[in-house]
């Protein structure tokens, strides 16, 4: 067993207890052979101190749970290698969220955008006796597309949703929306588009890409909004 | 009023295709513009007065500036929409930079068809 001490500077904010949030400095022993990921020293970390809160699950980066600002960026920390990060390693709660506690958001308005894509396909035709099937070429379009786990990475490092959370659909949304509209089963890419056609809700993406490079899963939500936008214009010529 | 969020005012996309459409114009005019400098040596004030007296000149570069304030007036827009909140405020700023625009449109004509 080799151990290694891991230093700390975590975001702390209970609001029954604290009238405003604060940075605490804590360090923990790791056992660098079977604690490696980030998730395990924060695991470490609240048994040092209990009332450190943060959400995790599924711990290999399948769930979406553990998201967290890292270092300044956005990350599952289950998945994130303890040796990749300078020390003390700065960890804060997803950025433009209200923080229910420590590490904890509230996702609220996140899945709320999420639903107003209508994530699910829509087809009114009668369904076949087994199931409604795709060519393989139709299928390979949703790739890079089903994968997002909707941890909010992507949509918490993007300046226009910080500043419109209610008007502005997301990457993570916007992926989604694309994800249904290239999806040969749904019926109702003409709705899905106007639905996005406003200043707002697909078109505050200006395209800075903040939500490529923080995706853990390596998915590409502005290439999905460049599509929609070329579909759009397909439209109307 | 009731409390509601309203949201789905058709025009992103037409908004969107004009600043693309815009860009463009304005990035052929620069090329003509460099291109003359390029051509005439730096070019004196007699050839300037000389290329800007021909009407063709004049059409093109009234096209080109409408392009630019029309370009402006989306991303300026694209700002306020941004960052400012309060719906009163951002409706003044819109109206402010309207105005703005349209003085620098009235007094691009007056300078470029004034050319003799």
């Amino acid at each position: 067993m080799t151990t290694q001490s891991v230093k700390f500077r975590v975001y702390r904010y209970d609001p029954d207890k604290d009238a405003k949030p604060y940075m605490q400095d804590i360090s923990v022993e790791v056992d660098t052979t079977t604690e490696r990921k980030l998730l395990d020293a924060l695991v470490k970390l609240k048994v040092v101190d209990e009332s450190l809160s943060f959400r995790r699950s599924c711990r290999e980066g399948v769930c979406g749970s553990d998201a967290m600002n890292i270092n300044g960026k956005n990350g599952l920390a289950c998945i994130t290698d303890i040796d990749t990060l300078k020390q003390p390693i700065e960890v804060r709660p997803l950025p433009g969220l209200p923080v229910i506690r420590d590490l904890i958001v509230d996702m609220t308005q996140f899945f709320k955008q999420y639903h107003s894509i209508k994530p699910y396909v829509i087809n009114d035709s009668p369904a076949p006796d087994r199931e409604r099937l795709q060519s393989q070429e139709d299928r390979k379009e949703l790739d890079g597309l089903y994968e997002c786990i909707l941890c909010a990475c992507c949509s918490t490092s993007c300046p226009s949703f910080w500043w419109n959370p209610d008007k502005f659909v997301g990457p993570a949304g916007l992926l989604a929306a694309y994800r249904f509209i290239a999806d040969t089963r749904d019926e109702a890419t003409s709705q899905r588009l106007d639905d996005l056609e406003d200043p707002y809700r697909l078109f505050r993406c200006h395209s800075i890409m903040n939500c490529v490079d923080v995706c853990p899963k390596e998915l590409n939500p502005t290439k999905a909004i460049g599509k929609i936008k070329d579909l759009m214009v397909k439209r109307i010529s | 009023m009731v409390k509601r969020h309203v949201v789905g005012a058709h025009y992103g996309l037409r908004d969107w295709l004009v600043q693309r459409v815009t860009a463009v114009i304005m990035l052929v005019y620069t090329l003509g513009v460099v291109a003359f400098i390029l051509c005439a040596n730096g070019a004196s004030y007699e050839a300037w007065q000389e290329l800007f007296a021909c009407t063709w000149v004049k059409v093109v570069t009234t096209i080109s500036i409408t392009a630019l304030l029309w370009h402006a007036w989306v991303g300026v827009r694209d700002i306020w929409m941004d960052y400012i909140q309060h719906v009163g405020v951002r409706l003044t700023m819109h109206v402010l930079t309207l105005l703005w625009l349209i003085g620098s449109l009235i007094y691009m004509v007056k300078v470029v068809w004034g050319v003799a």
